[in-house]
């Protein structure tokens, strides 16, 4: 173990390479790690921020479906209603026209009575005049008894 | 194993591998030995400060293309270590200061790689440097930590940015206070100065023999190693793995002991 000039050049070395370390190699180096670091962090509050804004839009859209869902019961309600309301007005207008219908043949059946009882009437009439004819052939002479026949008419 | 002029002894083989490639002045030789102080070991100097360029220019040219985008891969394993480092100084130093940061990266990464020689085969490199040149007894170590004028070197510098440290952020006043009146009062000021004097000689001591003992045994153990012959493979394989975790725990110790250096520097007591 001699000690000797050796150390003088090593020290320089040693220097040299402390001075190079000093001025080309850290300063970079620290100024590209301090960079990422400031990245990271902020790309970690913007990925922060994107789940809580999805957060809040998933909130938005939830509330805007349970709106709608309420609007769409609403309008069926609503329909339903207005469904029974023209059921009822349809019912309540054929029962109107039935009864109008009803009302009309009633009124045909009795006209129809009625002419039929007229034409029975003359029929009536008719036939007892022929059968009195008959009967009365000899002896009733037709013309003579016609006032009485027009008589017995009016009051059938 | 490198031949020693045909005959190869253990202790001749040993020596060798512990040999630095030093020059000198002509003036300076003892029998073809360098000795005095103006000596230079020219293999810790040049694997030192290649493997220094080569992994600090890596990082300098990954820094310059850095961005705060997807990392490439090669950004992101030197922002790992850095980040690592980082973290270290973050824990243990409180103070406000542009250096440690930087310091702390610096010993960290150039220990490590130059730790991490010692992970190839102790004959591979010298040999294949040896048929390079065409000298079949140049010296020449590739584990730069075993050299303790590399690791009294750091330890220095280390201890000189400490002092410098604590002068800036204190003041000169307070520094001395320190020094004087501390652990207790100024009445006791001479065996205060005594004990900062020892504290402040042990910290770089220990610092750089720490690193430089535990390569230079590991290195030795794997020397030994390699003299088994055919037995080494069983042995070299776990003392490898074992080894992996000794350097990379030597470059984060030398790292981790600095920083608490600087912050008792920076602190006040």
């Amino acid at each position: 173990m001699n000690i000797n000039a050796t150390l003088i050049g090593q020290a320089i070395w040693f220097a040299l390479f402390i001075w190079i370390t000093m001025k080309y190699v850290w300063p970079p180096l620290q100024k590209a790690m301090a960079d990422r670091q400031a990245q990271i962090a902020d790309g970690l509050a913007a990925a922060e921020r994107g789940k809580h804004e999805q957060e809040l839009a998933a909130k938005r859209s939830a509330d805007a479906l349970r709106e709608a869902k309420e609007k769409s019961s609403e309008l069926i309600a609503q329909a339903e209603k207005r469904a029974q309301q023209i059921v009822e007005e349809a019912k309540g207008t054929a029962k109107v026209e039935a009864d109008k219908v009803v009302a009309g043949a009633k009124a045909e059946i009795d006209q129809e009575v009625e002419r039929a009882k007229q034409e029975l009437r003359e029929r009536v009439a008719e036939l007892a005049v022929a059968g009195a004819e008959k009967i009365l052939r000899k002896e009733i002479n037709a013309s003579a008894h016609a006032e009485m026949l027009v008589a017995l008419k009016q009051d059938l | 194993m490198s031949a020693d002029g045909g005959t190869l002894t253990t202790t001749g083989y040993i020596e060798h591998h512990l040999t630095n490639l030093a020059v000198c002045a002509d003036s300076a030789k003892v029998d073809g030995v360098c000795t005095g102080f103006w000596t230079f070991h020219l293999d810790t100097l040049l694997v030192s400060g290649i493997l220094g360029l080569v992994v600090f220019g890596f990082m300098a040219l990954m820094a310059s293309r850095a961005t705060a985008g997807v990392p490439s891969g090669g950004q992101n394993f030197v922002e790992m270590v850095v980040g690592l480092v980082d973290q270290q100084v973050r824990d243990t130093f409180h103070g406000k200061s542009a250096l440690v940061t930087p310091l702390a990266i610096t010993i960290f990464v150039w220990v490590f790689v130059m730790n991490a020689m010692d992970l190839i085969p102790v004959d591979f490199l010298p040999t294949a440097l040896q048929a390079a040149t065409g000298n079949h007894h140049l010296p020449f170590k590739f584990v730069p930590t075993t050299d303790p004028n590399l690791t009294f070197a750091m330890s220095l510098t280390v201890f000189a940015i400490s002092i410098v440290l604590g002068l800036k952020t204190k003041g000169f006043g307070h520094f001395m206070h320190e020094v004087f009146a501390v652990p207790f009062g100024l009445k006791l000021a001479p065996i205060n100065l005594l004990f900062r004097i020892v504290e402040e000689i042990a910290r770089p001591i220990s610092l750089s023999l720490r690193l430089f003992g535990n390569m230079y045994a590991g290195e030795m153990v794997f020397i030994l190693i390699a003299l088994l012959g055919i037995y080494q493979l069983p042995l070299a394989l776990p003392w490898e793995l074992f080894h992996i975790l000794i350097i990379t725990l030597q470059a984060f110790v030398f790292m981790m002991l600095t920083i608490v250096y600087m912050s008792m520097a920076a602190e006040s007591h």
